[in-house]
C-alpha cells in the first residue's frame, strides 16, 4: 500500500514538472476553465443581489397586512378605517406613542435612470411617523427628515444612485408641484432604499387616494405573536384582508426575478461548461499523447495503472482549481457589490440592488469548474492507463 | 479540389482533436444563437414598433388614469390621424406565474391603430358583436390551448366588478396573428364598452392612448403638440414614440444588451484560445509535412491557404451546426414557459452569426498559418 501511494506521489510530481513544457494548451484550458466560472458567478450574484436586499428588507418580528387577493402593495387598498382596526389587533407591539403599526401608501413616479437617460417607475411612499419605528435599520445619512404636512421628500441611497435628479436640494415634480428633497436614508440595504417617501397625507391627495391605504407593516411582540395577529385579522368581519411575515411576502415579490436569472443563469453556465469540458480533454488528451513513450517507459519500469490515472486526474483538476480560483477572483473583483436596477414584476416599481458575490456562489464556482477538471481528466487518464506498454513505447 | 482533399486530411489526422475543437466551436455559436434569442425577447416590439405610433401617458407616472374624453381632444391636433386608448388589466389567469397582458380596447379602434394584428373577417364579427368577448393573440391561445368558443376565468387584481366581484369571465371570440415575426401575440383584449359599464371605480378613466400621426417626420412636433394641450390641466401628459416607450420599458428591466453582450464576449474569447490553440499544435506537429508540402513545389502562400482553410473548415463546421442547434432549442420554446412575447433568432443575427465564424476562424488560423509560410525547408526538414 505504502508503495502505491509512493508511486502516486512521484508521478504525480513528474507530470507537474513537466508542465511548463505544456503550456500553451494548458493555459487555454485553465483560462477557459475561468471564463466559465467567471461568467456563472457573475450571472448568478445578479439574482443573489436581489435576493439579499429582499431578504433585508424583512424584519424578524414584523407584517405585513394586505387586502385579501394582492399579492403587492402595488395591487392592494385599505380604507384608513381598516388601517386603525388592524394597528389595535393583539399581538401588535407598543411603545409610548401607541402601538407600531404604519399604514403606507405606495405608487410610483416615472424619473429618467441615470444609466440610460429612459424613465423608470420610481416607488414613492406615503408614510407616517410610525414607519421609521417598524423599520429596524432606518437611518438618515445625510440632510435631514422631511416636515410633517409640508411637500418635502426624503430618498434612498439606491434610489439617489440609480435616478437622476434625486440629490438634495433638487425637487421631484408630482403634476403641477415641486417637491424638494430635503434627506438621504439608508435602510440595511432593503428595498425601501430604492424608495422616495413622503407624507402619506401629502401624497393622498396628490394621487387621487382619499383617505386611503394600500398596505399596513406592523412590528409585532415577538415571532410567534404572528399566529394571534393573524386570525384576529382575518375572522373580523368588518377586515377583507390578508397578513403574511415580512420575510414570506418579500420571498414572493422577489421570486419571479430570482428564478429568471438564476435559470437563465445556470442554463449559460451549463452550456459554457460543455465547451469548457471539450477544451480541457482536448488539452488532456494532447498531454497524454505527448507523453505516451513517458507514461509507457514508468509502466514498463513497473509503476502500475493507478498511479498513472492519478496523476493525470490531477494534473487537470489542479488545472481547472487554478482555473476556477482565477475566475470565482475576477468574478468578485468586477461584480462584487456593482449597483443596478431593475423591474419588480410583482409592484411594477424600480428596484436597486447590489451585485452579491458571496461565498456560496464562489465555492460554487470553482466546484463546477473541478468537475469540468473531473470529467475533462478522466477519460485521458484511462486512455493514458490502458495503453499497451510495448505498442506505446514503440511510438514516436 | 487538391486543396479541398488536403485540408480534409490533415482534419482527419487528429481524429478525436478536431472533433473536440468542433464541439466546444459548437457550444459556442449554440450560446450565441440562444442569448440573441433570449435579447430579441427582452428588446421585443422595439423593431417592429409602429414608426407613425405615439404613446400618451400620464405626465407623473404610468400608473396614474388619463380620462376618456382625451380622445378627441388628441384626434383634434394637427398631424394627428387617430387615436385609440388602452388600460391596464393586470388580472391573474389561474396563478400569478400565468403572467400576460390584458387589456380593455374600443372595438373596430383596434384594428385601425395596430394593422400588425391579423384577424379573419368571421373572427372579426363575432368580436364586433360580443360584449364580453376576448380577442387573443395565436401565441397566448397555444400556450394554454385555448379554442375560439372558451371561457376564461380571469382573477382581478386591480379592477373589481360593480358588487363587489373580482371574477371576471370572457368568451374568447377571436384568434390574431402576427404580421411579422417580432409581432407579440401574447396579448389578451377585451371590450372597453364591457369593461367600462362593469367595473366598480374609474368610470371613463383609461390607461394611455396610442396616436397614429400622418407623417411620421413631423412625430416630435406632434408629440409636444399634443403635451402642450393638456399643459396646467388637472391631468397632464407626457408623449413619446412608441419605440422610445418600449425601449424605456426594456431599459427598466435592465441593460440586458450589455450582459449579453459580456457574456458572448467571454465565450468567444475562451473558444478562440481552444481553437487558436489547436491550430497552432497542428501546425507544429506537421512542420515536416508542411516542409515536404513546399519542397515539392507548393508556394508559401499556397501553405498559408491551407492552414487558414483548415481552420476555416473547423470553425465552419462546429459554427455552423451550433447555430442549427441554436435555432432548434429556440423554436422547442422559450425557458420561461411562455412568458416571453417573442422569442427567436432574427434572420439578421444569423447573418452575424456565420460572419462570426469567419472572423474566428481567421483570427485563430492566422498566426500558425503564418508560422507555416515563413517556414524555411532546409530548417524544417531537419528538425
Amino acid at each position: 500500500m505504502f508503495n502505491w501511494i509512493a508511486q502516486v506521489f512521484s508521478v504525480t510530481r513528474f507530470s507537474m514538472l513537466s508542465l511548463p513544457q505544456r503550456k500553451g494548451s494548458s493555459a487555454a484550458a485553465l483560462l477557459g476553465i475561468a471564463g466559465v466560472v467567471a461568467v456563472m458567478v457573475g450571472v448568478l450574484s445578479i439574482a443573489q443581489g436581489v435576493l439579499k436586499t429582499m431578504e433585508s428588507s424583512a424584519g424578524d418580528t414584523n407584517a405585513i397586512v394586505l387586502r385579501s387577493g394582492a399579492d403587492s402593495e402595488m395591487m392592494s387598498g385599505l380604507g384608513g378605517d381598516d388601517t386603525r382596526i388592524i394597528a389595535e389587533a393583539p399581538g401588535v407591539a407598543r411603545d409610548a406613542s401607541g402601538p407600531l403599526a404604519s399604514p403606507e401608501l405606495f405608487v410610483v413616479i416615472n424619473l429618467p435612470m441615470r444609466s440610460t437617460g429612459t424613465d423608470a417607475n420610481v416607488p414613492l411612499r406615503g408614510v407616517q411617523s410610525q414607519a421609521v419605528q417598524v423599520r429596524d435599520g432606518f437611518n438618515l445619512v445625510e440632510g435631514r427628515m422631511f416636515e410633517w404636512g409640508l411637500n418635502e421628500v426624503i430618498v434612498g441611497i439606491g434610489a439617489r444612485q440609480q435616478f437622476a435628479g434625486l440629490d438634495i436640494g433638487s425637487s421631484i415634480e408630482v403634476g403641477k408641484e415641486k417637491w424638494p428633497v430635503v434627506g438621504i436614508f439608508e435602510a440595511d440595504g432593503g428595498l425601501s432604499e430604492s424608495e422616495i417617501w413622503v407624507d402619506a397625507a401629502v401624497l393622498q391627495p396628490a394621487y387621487r387616494r382619499g383617505n386611503s391605504y394600500q398596505a399596513v407593516y406592523v412590528k409585532l411582540n415577538s415571532r410567534d405573536a404572528f399566529g394571534e395577529f393573524k386570525d384576529s385579522l382575518t375572522s373580523d368581519p368588518r377586515l377583507n384582508v390578508k397578513a403574511m411575515r415580512e420575510a414570506e411576502y418579500y420571498e414572493a415579490q422577489s421570486s419571479t426575478v430570482y428564478n429568471l436569472i438564476t435559470g437563465l443563469g445556470t442554463l449559460i453556465a451549463v452550456i459554457m461548461g460543455l465547451g469548457a469540458i471539450f477544451g480541457a480533454l482536448n488539452t488532456m488528451y494532447t498531454a497524454v499523447s505527448a507523453r505516451t513513450r513517458e507514461i509507457a517507459t514508468l509502466r514498463a519500469l513497473g509503476f502500475r495503472s493507478g498511479p498513472v490515472v492519478i496523476s493525470i486526474l490531477s494534473e487537470s483538476l489542479l488545472l481547472a482549481l487554478a482555473g476556477g480560483l482565477i475566475g470565482a477572483g475576477l468574478a468578485w473583483l468586477a461584480f462584487d457589490g456593482y449597483r443596478a436596477a431593475t423591474l419588480n414584476w410583482a409592484s411594477f416599481s424600480a428596484i436597486t440592488f447590489a451585485f452579491d458575490v458571496n461565498l456560496k456562489l464562489l465555492v460554487q464556482g470553482i466546484l463546477f469548474a473541478m468537475v469540468i477538471g473531473l470529467v475533462g481528466g478522466l477519460l485521458p487518464a484511462i486512455r493514458a492507463a490502458r495503453q499497451p506498454v510495448a505498442h506505446a513505447l514503440r511510438e514516436l | 479540389m487538391k486543396y479541398f482533399y488536403l485540408v480534409f486530411s490533415s482534419l482527419k489526422r487528429k481524429k478525436l482533436r478536431t472533433l473536440l475543437t468542433m464541439l466546444s466551436i459548437m457550444v459556442a455559436f449554440l450560446l450565441f444563437g440562444y442569448l440573441t434569442a433570449i435579447r430579441q425577447a427582452f428588446d421585443a416590439g422595439v423593431e417592429v414598433a409602429g414608426a407613425d405610433r405615439l404613446i400618451v401617458r400620464h405626465k407623473v407616472s404610468l400608473i396614474q388614469l388619463l380620462p376618456e374624453s382625451y380622445e378627441e381632444k388628441i384626434e383634434r391636433v394637427e398631424g394627428v390621424d387617430n387615436a385609440a386608448h388602452s388600460t391596464w388589466f393586470g388580472g391573474i389567469y389561474q396563478d400569478p406565474k400565468n403572467f400576460f397582458a390584458q387589456m380593455p380596447m374600443e372595438p373596430e379602434e383596434l384594428f385601425d391603430m395596430f394593422p400588425e394584428y391579423i384577424i379573419s373577417d368571421e373572427h372579426k364579427a363575432a368580436w364586433l358583436a360580443t360584449r364580453s368577448g376576448a380577442l387573443v393573440g395565436r401565441g397566448l391561445a397555444k400556450r394554454f390551448d385555448w379554442e375560439v368558443g372558451d371561457r376564461i376565468p380571469i382573477n382581478a387584481t386591480i379592477w373589481t366588478k360593480k358588487g363587489g366581484g373580482r371574477t371576471w369571465e370572457f368568451e374568447i371570440v377571436a384568434i390574431y396573428d402576427g404580421a411579422e415575426k417580432g409581432t407579440d401575440t401574447s396579448q389578451f383584449f377585451f371590450r372597453y364598452d364591457f369593461f367600462d359599464e362593469t367595473r366598480a371605480g374609474g368610470t371613463g378613466q383609461v390607461g394611455w392612448f396610442s396616436v397614429r400621426v400622418n407623417d411620421p417626420d413631423k412625430a416630435a412636433e406632434v408629440a409636444s403638440a399634443i403635451d402642450a394641450e393638456f399643459a396646467n390641466s388637472a391631468f397632464e401628459t407626457k408623449t413619446e414614440p412608441e419605440g422610445a416607450f418600449i425601449q424605456g420599458f426594456a431599459n427598466q428591466i435592465g441593460n440586458i444588451g450589455f450582459i449579453i453582450m459580456s457574456i458572448m464576449s467571454a465565450v468567444f474569447f475562451t473558444i478562440l484560445l481552444v481553437a487558436g490553440n489547436t491550430m497552432a499544435y497542428a501546425v507544429r506537429e506537421r512542420t515536416n509535412e508542411l516542409a515536404v508540402l513546399k519542397a515539392i513545389g507548393f508556394t508559401d502562400r499556397g501553405v498559408l491557404g491551407l492552414v487558414l482553410g483548415e481552420s476555416m473548415a473547423l470553425t465552419l463546421v462546429g459554427g455552423a451546426i451550433g447555430l442549427g442547434l441554436a435555432w432548434m432549442l429556440v423554436s422547442m420554446g422559450d425557458p420561461t414557459d411562455g412568458s416571453f412575447p417573442v422569442f427567436y433568432i432574427p434572420v439578421s443575427s444569423i447573418f452575424l452569426g456565420f460572419g462570426l465564424i469567419a472572423l474566428m476562424a481567421f483570427i485563430a488560423g492566422i498566426l500558425p498559418a503564418l508560422q507555416a509560410q515563413r517556414l524555411q525547408i532546409a530548417d524544417a526538414l531537419r528538425r
